[in-house]
């Protein structure tokens, strides 16, 4: 049985270009966007993989092609042994998919949202009503099962359309942004709900996030992804192994940065600034040196604080070319 | 493993074996290539087995329930706005027309204007907005046809116009003294009116380019059903005339204003009712493909 290889899901140079629009009225044109550039992947079965990038850089158009909601132009999609380009019709069947709207289901409550996506991905009446009530229990949201989505908070809301996505089994689940809005108590249910279909059932998760602490924490691997192509795939640590040489150094100034003090003149020529803040990476005699400049002699009246760190993801994305900036550490 | 290995193994046929992902790449796309290509049932043993298909009446049920559950949610006001708009219509008509085939078209045409006014205005809006907002993907990510999605609406908002239709006939009837005892037709009234009307609005919101254009298709025909449906036929002009004939809605008027006869004409309600039912299938057939074309772009 072949598809119980490791390999669920291998997308091989996909391309999608959206063509350059006119401008209308005052409003300039925009030129054509390759949204997806050539994109190669491979996730292999049980993994969580994540697709992590800033807005922009072509997440949300990959799923879309992946979920069969958007035809690539080139390229190749296969799932468990099925050719989703040619056949996207088969993704729904295999795939269970959590994408970024939810006004499809705004004026439902919470239980028949849930029940509803059930019956709509094949289950019987009762079935459906059976796996709801599991999952609703499973994720906390049992006490407001009778409310309508539109009433709740942006991050009870999501969760609940989290509940809709598992209703109904399936081996692939496709989340984009999951966890947006939510606080802790959900974001733990979230990933307790999908660590335990993992155990138990094998299910691999493709996880689009712009949120680097969450990729560090729940991914085994992680595609960064920077204008429609994939700059590097790894694992958080292996991805990270790439900038270990290196510390980074924030500085955060009282009111502004003295510049008069000319080791803190040099080091603004490698710092990246948004406001009175300054990030740095830099190698750790650098580093060591950096700090006894600043915590000593004139510029230290200056400093509001400093903090020490081995590299995060973000500066991974820094250090492989990442211009955008829009990750989120959260 | 460097970025540039992983991205390119798959395009150079030479990179093959670098990393232990690429290989497994490699061997899948010669399966595949090796592999005759069977059309929807894949071989077993080479493609992991596809869920079922969620079956048309049942999610049909599923979609129908849970519209009909919105208006409990949003408590839809605009169906009170529906009838009290039917209502003000005729109390306003009475100082022009009394008793006569007038009193019947007016009755008749108000009372078939609520279900232009829900079941084509508002369901035009509703996938209008839908489709917009990105909320087609829920349902186009979901092994369901096209078909139950939108015959579940349609079918929901073509029962949302039911009470509003009902009061407006029987208060309209009691303004002009007009006969209750075949209001009864209603029953197939409203329904194929309402397949006919509530399929051109899910028409018109998925095929429509933007929301603001849905929503002003959905204006205009409630629009064209009001003037041209209310106002007695024999007082227009010709061109006009020809305009209303073309309406769907005026097959369900007539068939209405037909009954308030003490004998019907029953072949010719008929008749009238049969165009609603044959412009219901085309109009739901073409919402229909253009659900399908508006999930996949």
């Amino acid at each position: 049985m072949s598809y119980l290889v490791s390999t669920v899901c291998a997308v091989r140079d996909l391309v999608k270009t959206y063509p350059a629009a006119r401008g209308r009225r005052g409003a300039p044109g925009t030129p054509e966007v390759r949204a997806t550039d050539g994109i190669s992947l491979d996730v292999r079965r049980g993994e969580i993989f994540g697709l992590l990038g800033p807005n922009g850089a072509g997440k949300s158009t990959l799923v879309r092609q992946l979920t069969g909601l958007m035809r690539p132009d080139a390229g190749s999609v296969d799932v468990l042994g099925h050719d989703l380009v040619r056949h996207p019709e088969r993704a729904s069947r295999l795939i269970g998919y959590l994408g970024q709207e939810s006004t499809a289901l705004d004026e439902l409550t919470v239980s028949l949202a849930a029940e509803t996506t059930g019956r709509l991905r094949g289950l019987p009446l009762r079935q459906a009503r059976a796996e709801r009530d599991a999952v609703l229990a499973e994720l906390g949201l049992a006490e407001i099962a009778a409310r309508p989505l539109k009433k709740l908070s942006g991050g009870q809301r999501r969760l609940a359309c989290f509940a809709t996505a598992l209703v109904g089994e399936r081996p692939v689940l496709v989340l984009d942004e999951p966890t947006t809005g939510m606080d802790p108590v959900a974001r733990r249910a979230v990933w307790a709900a999908v660590d335990r279909r993992r155990a138990e059932r094998g299910t691999t998760v493709l996880l689009v996030t712009h949120n680097v602490i969450e990729a560090e924490t729940v991914l085994d691997r992680v595609a960064v992804l920077e204008r429609g192509r994939v700059i590097a795939c790894d694992t958080p640590a292996g991805l990270k192994q790439q900038v270990a040489g290196e510390v980074r150094v924030e500085l955060v100034w009282r009111e502004q940065a003295p510049l008069e003090v000319p080791e803190v003149a040099a080091l603004r020529d490698v710092a990246q600034e948004s406001g009175r803040r300054w990030v740095l990476r830099l190698a750790p005699d650098e580093a060591r040196a950096a700090v006894a400049a600043v915590t000593g002699g004139a510029a230290f009246a200056s400093l509001d604080d400093f903090t020490l760190a081995t590299p995060s993801l973000e500066d991974v994305y820094l250090a492989l070319g990442g211009r955008a900036k829009g990750l989120v550490k959260a | 493993m460097l970025p540039t290995e992983s991205a390119e193994a798959g395009t150079v046929p030479g990179a093959a074996g670098r990393t232990a992902a690429a290989e497994r790449g490699h061997e899948s796309a010669g399966r595949r290539q090796d592999a005759p290509d069977v059309p929807d049932v894949p071989a077993a043993g080479r493609a992991a087995p596809l869920a079922p298909r969620a079956k048309l009446l049942p999610s049909l049920s599923a979609v129908y329930r849970a519209q009909l559950s919105r208006a409990r949610v949003a408590r839809i006001p605009l169906l009170f706005v529906a009838t009290f708009q039917s209502v003000g219509i005729m109390v306003l008509m009475r100082g022009v027309v009394d008793g006569g085939p007038g009193a019947r078209a007016v009755v008749s045409g108000s009372s078939v204007l609520v279900v232009a006014f829900v079941a084509l205005n508002l369901l035009a809006q509703y996938f209008g907005q839908l489709r917009a907002s990105g909320g087609l993907d829920h349902y186009a990510t979901l092994p369901v046809r096209p078909a139950a999605v939108v015959l579940g609406a349609a079918g929901a908002y073509a029962s949302f116009t039911v009470p509003g239709t009902a009061v407006t006939a029987v208060v309209g009837s009691a303004l002009f003294r007009l006969p209750l005892s075949h209001l009864w037709v209603l029953a197939a009234v409203i329904p194929l009116a309402g397949a006919a009307l509530a399929g051109l609005g899910a028409a018109f919101g998925l095929l429509a380019p933007r929301q603001e254009v849905a929503t002003l298709l959905g204006q205009l025909g409630m629009s064209a059903a009001l003037l041209l449906g209310v106002l007695p036929a024999g007082r227009l002009p010709e061109l006009i005339r020809w305009a209303r004939d073309l309406l769907p809605s005026t097959y369900g008027v007539e068939a209405l204003a037909r009954t308030f006869d003490a004998r019907p004409d029953w072949s010719a309600v008929g008749l009238d009712l049969a165009v609603c039912a044959a412009v219901g299938v085309v109009s739901l057939a073409v919402a229909t493909w253009a659900y399908r074309r508006a999930a996949v772009r």
